[in-house]
């Protein structure tokens, strides 16, 4: 099916990048699948080859069925993201996959210095699931149909971080 | 392929080891028919491992989600509880692919269903199909566009 992106990138979105940038990426991922944990550097290999004509977004699909820390690991992106640090918590999930666990979630975000008081009860907000929810929700309706999912000004791309990494070599600077 | 507008072929099934399911037994909810290939994909592009996920959404739109393939009832048991499934798979095994060419979904060359959706109304007749190349999740996206017009018709 050809699938199209059903909910714009705003604001309230998980940028890296600006909204000006000439493409716009967005995965749909889930912190505990495998497949993410590989295109996490190739991601960054695109990242660092594209660098300002690319904006990279990152979306919340946690197959909680069969990644039981996926849920817990995007609520802790999340709440990492209140305090401004996002990126720093994505980036040291994937980098620790194999390590993920409660205990191991709050470690990593003790390691990044984040306010664990405010950690602590971030986690707990309903309303960070409920965000996340939304994310799954919209991929959804998009068409995600694995993880990581891509689409790329808008349109699911069919392929892998690899092959994503192929066909966005024409925009290398 | 049979296609919107035709009254769905009845069948009975098994979806556990000691349990039929029968169409005309669900008159009254929307039924989502997913053919698939076979059993044991890898997991992360697992089709049923992703609508497994989405249940909560196709239960709101009043639809019951049904599994189906040529694999036997106790390959779907063991593959139901190694990916933790809460919906029915059902056994197109014998005879093998019986219902599956009913639909105009089975595949005589490798001996397996098409990968093929399909949304049945209440009163039993098919209001979407679609067929995906078999190497290709479809997703829900359609899925869900075909259960939200119902909604909108009633």
């Amino acid at each position: 099916m050809a699938s199209t992106l059903r909910i714009p990138i705003t604001e309230q979105d998980h940028l890296a990048g600006d909204l000006t940038a000439k493409i716009h990426l967005i995965e749909y991922g889930d912190y505990q699948c495998p497949h993410c944990g590989n295109a996490y550097s190739i991601l960054k290999q695109i990242q660092q080859e594209l660098g300002s004509s690319l904006l990279f977004v990152f979306r919340n699909f946690p197959l909680t069925e069969v990644h039981p820390f996926a849920m817990q690991a995007a609520i802790a992106a999340e709440a990492a993201n209140l305090q401004n640090r996002f990126w720093e918590m994505h980036d040291i999930i994937y980098e620790n996959q194999s390590k993920l666990s409660k205990g191991g979630l709050f470690n990593l975000a003790k390691k990044i210095n984040l306010d664990m008081d405010r950690y602590k009860t971030d986690i707990d907000d309903e309303n960070l699931r409920t965000k996340v929810e939304k994310d799954f929700e919209g991929g959804m309706r998009s068409g995600v149909n694995f993880t990581p999912s891509f689409f790329i000004d808008g349109k699911k791309f069919e392929g892998g971080a690899e092959d994503l990494h192929q066909s966005l070599k024409q925009y290398s600077l | 392929m049979l296609t919107a507008g035709t009254p769905a072929p009845d069948f009975e099934l098994y979806a556990t080891p000691d349990q039929r399911v029968t169409l005309s037994g669900l008159k009254g909810k929307n039924i989502i028919l997913a053919f698939y290939p076979a059993d044991w994909s890898p997991v992360c592009s697992d089709q049923m491992a992703l609508y497994n996920q989405m249940l909560k959404y196709f239960t709101d739109l009043n639809a019951v989600l049904l599994g189906i393939s040529v694999d036997s009832k106790w390959c779907h048991y063991a593959f139901s509880q190694s990916r933790n499934l809460h919906f029915p798979l059902l056994a197109d095994f014998e005879p093998k692919g019986d219902v599956s060419k009913k639909y105009g979904v089975y595949n005589e060359q490798e001996g397996e269903s098409e990968r093929a959706l399909f949304v049945i109304d209440k009163e039993g007749v098919i209001a979407w199909s679609y067929l995906s190349p078999a190497a290709i999740n479809p997703g829900a996206d359609g899925i869900l566009d075909a259960l939200e017009n119902l909604k909108i018709k009633q």
